[in-house]
């Protein structure tokens, strides 16, 4: 692989590299979870001040490994070394201790306790005291994360939590910080501004762990990365030499399947029509949706772009007949208004769903494959129930059939759901709609958490299923996969909507603008 | 030493067969120490509690008149708990129904007509579901917690009864006593000979039952509603089934089971009311249910145990000469075990050195 | 008359307070342990044999505590061990309790006991109107204001006090900081368990020196429902122990004055009155929303 010492001028500029002794390093780590190994033999080493990414699909083991740095798992084998010492880090404190931090991805945050509390709890006999308020106040203005110590996590935005995250990490005066896919949950603008932040901490001598997929921003942003595969170490490359696509390579083993697409040339009859759909929100931090509109063609994928809470879910509910609209024309599917209809009524008139959350809402976990067949298709007249009683035989047929089309892996032939890894259990829960042919279909989130494989195989099908003849909407916070599979794009912000877009004329920077409250604007003008 | 868990990919299908018999075996070793504490041989213990009770034709009837009412009561609590929704309740709708239930024969002595009986049982029914129904109620439009409401009613329900008993429907005939006029020939249920064994129709409407709701939660998608919706009211709302309607279903069958339970005590052992109609098998109830595994057959099984237990306390009070209240305890460890033996069902157990442990403390 | 009331309100609420600041914590600690009844007549049952065996009040009141203590263990185990379900735990543990104090309590039954006696200081005590019911009570009342105090403090201003929240909000954030959620969650049952203990020797040792089998009569259940009405607060715990004291004396009274009306209705009260508040308290799930301990009755298992 190319070392890092290429000395380019750019290089230069963005700090060190290279020489001198490693911050901490990671020598032969072997991680196994009952037959499963996770981390086998690995090997990284991290420099002072260098941002350091570590890259890999989803089940490449990068969780264990930081986890095991950060010491909340103990390795089975192999040794750490900080600062040239051999040394054991038995528990998060210790790392801690140490001066490690870890910018978790999916938030380690209370959303019941304050700001301050919250920082108060990551730092060693520390209090929420005015005094720390005050300290708290002053670093996150310092580096450009404004926040409230006083605040409940609950009422932060996602963005404003993250920030929460990093002024933690950042008062325990960490050497190192350990950042798990932080962008994941950003508007391209957020992004943005949290790289500044993180080139200033590095030109302080604060090395980063960078965890991401998104190797675009890899590439902007670090200076060197580490290349998980199945367990191991398969590469170290300098980003700012390679390209996303030999990245992706080394990444995945073989070249990406592509998604093949054709833009949707014919388009058949308007076949979803939402219209001045407005909900008030029943809980009590959902958000309220207001005055949506938007209408997709058979033949068409449209996709509703957004950062996650900005009423996706509501939207979802509203369409799917889980949350019942106020009045019945304001969803229109095939020309019959159905706004006021149960889910199986929606479902029996041709339309599918697909919801975010794979385990425990378009899944039972405890439950087998083929009863959760039945779950969406009791309802659909095919015969799966007939007099209240229920063919599970029939379900089973039904497994058969998605498992040969989206190629299912399974250990036995009837599993529980929650024993499938995540993606093909999301291929399952897409395949279990798809394989009915549905004339509507409502999709929220389709790859997320999925790895590449299985995402190209459920985006070939989407667009498929659209080709053939269906009305597909996506809602997803995934740029790269509406970029791929949309047609049109409307981007959801506070609960509304902008107009779509062709797609063809849209840049992610346009959509970020929008993501970050453009809709609303563009509503108070018009 | 320390245990550990280690999730299963899988439910063990062994465990969960294997888990309950655990449960007992272990229940049996602790019933026996007991035995032996109190100064007792405590194989002889473990025989005149477990055993001795149904070596007997007597025996089994009086096992069968304890076990009936605890497996009709529990098939009820098994859908409430697989659906998410707990009644601890039943005592007092057992109550409530035998007092609606009571109201043809102590309210109108001189109908004696055959269609009485029916008419009881269904009223009963009646009672226990409406009685139940206050927490359901409670429940769906303001989400009280329906543990603690249908608890209080319990307390409600049996000194409603009491007032029944000394104030308004206390028999003249009564010598005062807190009792109500005795039922007459039409209101009771008489022993039937079945091949040397004296059994009442209750037996076999809880057979009945059992066989019903193990078909309709097997093959029905009302059992499978009651399944998806106590595993995962999100996933349940998306199938297009709603908790709200069950919280209603399930508490209503309960208390109708519940409140057929006490009818049928009412007119098999006692034939009138009294202050006290029922020796707890509204709570001892839960323990079969629990102890069933929450699955009919198993309830069967487990009626059948625990009513046993009941016979052993008074079988070890005449033979031993010991508290009938050992029988509780038994009833509440076996309970614990069942509760901790499930875990091997989703969970690996394992047992660790200490040294891991001094690591992450 | 009115002093009279006031001080059978106290003796009514005490041991309802001191069961539900021990609930409190434990629910705080994402705990649901429904067996606060089996604990307290654990407590009632070993105050009431060590104080008359003993023939030291002080020591039955200890022995109540560690009664309550030892019950919980068993439900700890169960719950946090071997991660069975907590609400049937705690049924189980509340049938268990009641057997096993009544198997226990069975040669006790009928035995006068001996009374904790309360304060007398001389003067203060004399005092008209306030003096007994200020300076005349005995230790556990003081103990059970001072618990109040002591709670408050311990959740709202100290470190240990934002742990046990913490793992009560979200237990994996907990675990993911490195903070032992079993450890916790051990902790407070037990400290749950010693409370109810001591609720529970109260009844038998201070409020009525007596053994009667179930003589706890419901109070674990009633204390369960005054952590819902406090909103899980240890102030509102105060308003609600007396609020419901209060209802059950007025219940005594009322039948003493030969008030036309059936004695059991009256016995229902608090009862009724439990159920009236909980729907009013639900009512308000905004107001509440905040204060519930966001993991209460999940149980938690670490990735390894």
């Amino acid at each position: 692989m190319s070392s890092a010492s290429a000395d380019t001028g750019q290089l230069a500029e963005r700090g060190p590299a290279g020489d001198g002794q490693p911050l901490i390093e990671a020598r032969h780590i072997v991680k196994r979870f009952g037959s499963n190994t996770a981390n086998d033999d690995v090997s990284i080493a991290i420099m002072p001040g260098e941002i350091h990414a570590l890259l890999g699909e989803n089940g490449a083991g990068k969780s264990t490994l930081v986890k095991i740095l950060y010491g909340s798992l103990q390795p089975n084998a192999g040794e750490l070394i900080w600062k040239g010492q051999a040394v054991e880090i038995a528990s998060p404190a210790e790392a801690r201790e140490l001066g490690i931090g870890m910018v978790f991805q999916h938030f380690s945050l209370f959303e019941a306790l304050t700001v301050t509390e919250n920082i108060a709890l990551a730092l060693p006999n520390c209090k929420a005291t005015p005094e720390l308020a005050a300290t708290i106040a002053r670093v996150s203005q310092n580096y450009g994360l404004p926040l409230d110590p006083a605040a409940h996590i609950v009422d932060l935005s996602v963005g404003e939590r993250q920030r929460v995250e990093i002024v933690r990490c950042l008062l325990q005066n960490p050497s190192l910080i350990i950042m798990d896919e932080p962008t994941s949950v950003l508007t391209p603008q957020e992004a943005d501004q949290l790289f500044v932040t993180l080139r200033r901490l590095a030109s302080e001598g604060c090395a980063i762990l960078y965890i991401s997929h998104r190797l675009e921003e890899v590439r902007v942003l670090c200076h060197r990365a580490t290349i998980m595969r199945r367990a191991r170490v398969v590469a170290e490359a300098d980003p700012t030499v390679e390209t996303v696509g030999t990245l992706a390579q080394l990444m995945v083993g073989t070249e990406i399947e592509h998604v093949e697409r054709k833009r949707g040339t014919r388009r058949g009859p308007e076949a979803i029509l939402i219209s001045n759909l407005s909900l008030e929100s029943q809980e009590a931090f959902g958000i309220s949706l207001k005055n949506i509109n938007l209408s997709v063609r058979i033949g068409e994928i449209v996709a509703v772009a957004g950062v996650a809470g900005n009423g996706q879910k509501e939207l979802f509910d509203a369409l799917s007949g889980e949350t019942l609209c106020p009045r019945e024309d304001m969803l229109i599917f095939d020309g019959e208004a159905v706004g006021m209809l149960e889910i199986n009524d929606r479902r029996l008139g041709g339309a599918a769903f697909v919801p975010e959350e794979r385990l425990g809402h378009g899944a039972v976990p405890a439950l087998k494959l083929s009863e959760n067949v039945v779950l969406t298709r009791h309802g659909t007249g095919e015969g799966i129930t007939r007099r209240g009683f229920t063919r599970f035989g029939l379900a089973g047929e039904v497994v058969e059939a998605v498992t040969t089309l989206f190629d299912v892996r399974k250990g036995v032939d009837d599993p529980e759901a929650r024993s499938l890894s995540g993606g093909n259990l999301q291929k399952f829960v897409v395949g279990r709609e798809v394989q009915r042919h549905p004339r509507i279909l409502i999709v929220a989130q389709p790859t997320w958490g999925v790895d590449a494989g299985a995402a190209a195989v459920i985006r070939q099908s989407l667009i498929n299923l659209a080709r053939k003849g269906a009305a597909i909407i996506v809602i997803s916070q995934d740029l790269d996969e509406i970029f791929e599979i949309a047609d049109r794009i409307a981007v959801i912000s506070r609960g509304q909507l902008s107009p779509a877009e062709d797609a063809d004329t849209l840049t992610p920077e346009k959509i970020g603008l929008l993501m970050a409250g453009g809709a609303e604007k563009k509503g108070a003008a018009a | 030493m320390r245990i550990e868990l280690v999730k299963r990919a899988e439910q063990s299908r062994v465990m969960s067969y294997l888990s309950p018999v655990i449960a007992v075996v272990l229940t049996v070793v602790f019933a026996g120490i007991v035995f032996s504490l109190q100064g007792h041989n405590p194989l002889s213990g473990i025989w005149y509690f477990f055993l001795e009770p149904v070596t007997s034709l007597w025996g089994i009837e009086q096992l069968a008149t304890k076990a009936t009412p605890l497996i009709i009561i529990a098939l009820g609590l098994a859908v409430c708990y697989l659906s998410n929704n707990w009644n601890i309740g039943a005592e007092g709708q057992l109550t409530m129904g035998a007092i609606c239930g009571s109201i043809l024969p102590v309210m109108a002595p001189d109908f004696v007509n055959p269609i009485v009986l029916p008419l009881m049982l269904l009223m009963a029914m009646m009672g226990g579901a409406l009685y139940a129904l206050i927490p359901a109620k409670l429940k769906t439009t303001f989400g009280t917690n329906e543990i603690l409401t249908s608890l209080m009613l319990v307390y409600c329900a049996n000194l409603f009864l009491d007032w029944m008993v000394r104030g308004p429907w206390r028999s003249p005939q009564g010598f005062n006593f807190p009792i109500t006029v005795d039922f007459h020939e039409w209101a009771v249920l008489n022993a039937v000979d079945i091949g040397g064994l004296y059994l009442n129709l209750s037996a076999p409407i809880a057979l009945l039952l059992v066989v019903l709701l193990a078909v309709v939660m097997r093959k029905t998608l009302m059992g499978f509603e009651i399944k998806v919706l106590g595993q995962s009211p999100r996933a349940g709302s998306f199938a297009g089934f709603s908790s709200r309607k069950m919280t209603t279903f399930a508490f209503a069958l309960s208390g109708a089971l519940a409140g057929l339970a006490g009818m049928m005590v009412v007119m098999s052992e006692i034939q009138k009311l009294q202050p006290v109609i029922s020796p707890g098998y509204g709570f001892t109830a839960i323990i079969v249910a629990f102890l069933g595994r929450l699955n009919p057959i198993g309830i069967l099984i487990a009626g059948l145990v625990i009513a046993s237990s009941y016979l052993g306390g008074e079988a070890i009070q005449t033979s031993l000469q010991m508290s009938s209240k050992v029988a509780t305890v038994i009833q509440g460890v076996l309970l614990f075990f069942v509760l901790a033996c499930d875990t091997l069902i989703l969970y690996r157990v394992r047992f660790v050195s200490g040294s891991r442990e001094s690591a992450n403390a | 008359m009115l002093e009279a009331f006031i001080l059978t309100v106290i003796t009514a609420a005490t041991p309802l307070m001191l069961a539900a600041l021990g609930e409190l914590v434990v629910e705080r600690s994402g705990v649901l342990n429904l067996g606060v009844e089996g604990m307290m007549v654990m407590g009632a049952v070993a105050g009431f044999a060590v104080t008359i065996s003993t023939g030291s009040p002080w020591l039955g009141v200890l022995a109540g505590a560690a009664a309550g203590l030892l019950t919980s263990l068993l439900f700890a185990v169960v719950t946090l061990t071997l991660v069975a379900n907590q609400v049937a735990s705690g049924l189980a543990l509340t049938m268990f309790g009641l057997g096993l104090s009544g198997l226990i309590g069975e040669s006790f039954v009928g035995q006068p006991g001996i009374k904790l006696q309360p304060a007398n200081i001389p003067g203060l005590t004399d005092l008209p109107v306030v003096g007994r019911i200020l300076f005349g009570q005995d230790a556990l009342v003081y103990l059970s204001f001072v618990m109040i105090v002591v709670v408050s403090l311990f959740l709202f201003r100290s470190r240990a006090g934002l742990i046990l929240r913490a793992v009560g909000d979200n237990h994996s954030s907990a675990h993911a900081l490195g903070y032992s959620v079993i450890k916790v969650r051990y902790l407070a049952v037990m400290f749950g368990g010693a409370m109810a203990g001591l609720g529970g020797a109260y009844l038998s040792v201070a409020y009525t020196p007596l053994w009667v089998e179930n003589m706890t009569a419901g109070r674990g259940w009633i204390a369960l429902a005054l952590v819902v009405f406090a909103s899980w607060t240890p102030l509102r715990i105060f308003f609600g122990a007396y609020l419901f004291g209060a209802v059950t004396v007025l219940q005594f009274h009322a039948q003493a004055l030969g008030i036309g009306f059936p004695s059991q209705f009256l016995s229902m009260l608090p009862y009724v009155a439990t159920v009236v508040v909980l729907v009013a308290i639900s009512g308000n799930r905004r107001a509440t929303l905040f204060n519930t301990p966001a993991c209460l009755g999940q149980s938690f298992v670490p990735d390894r």
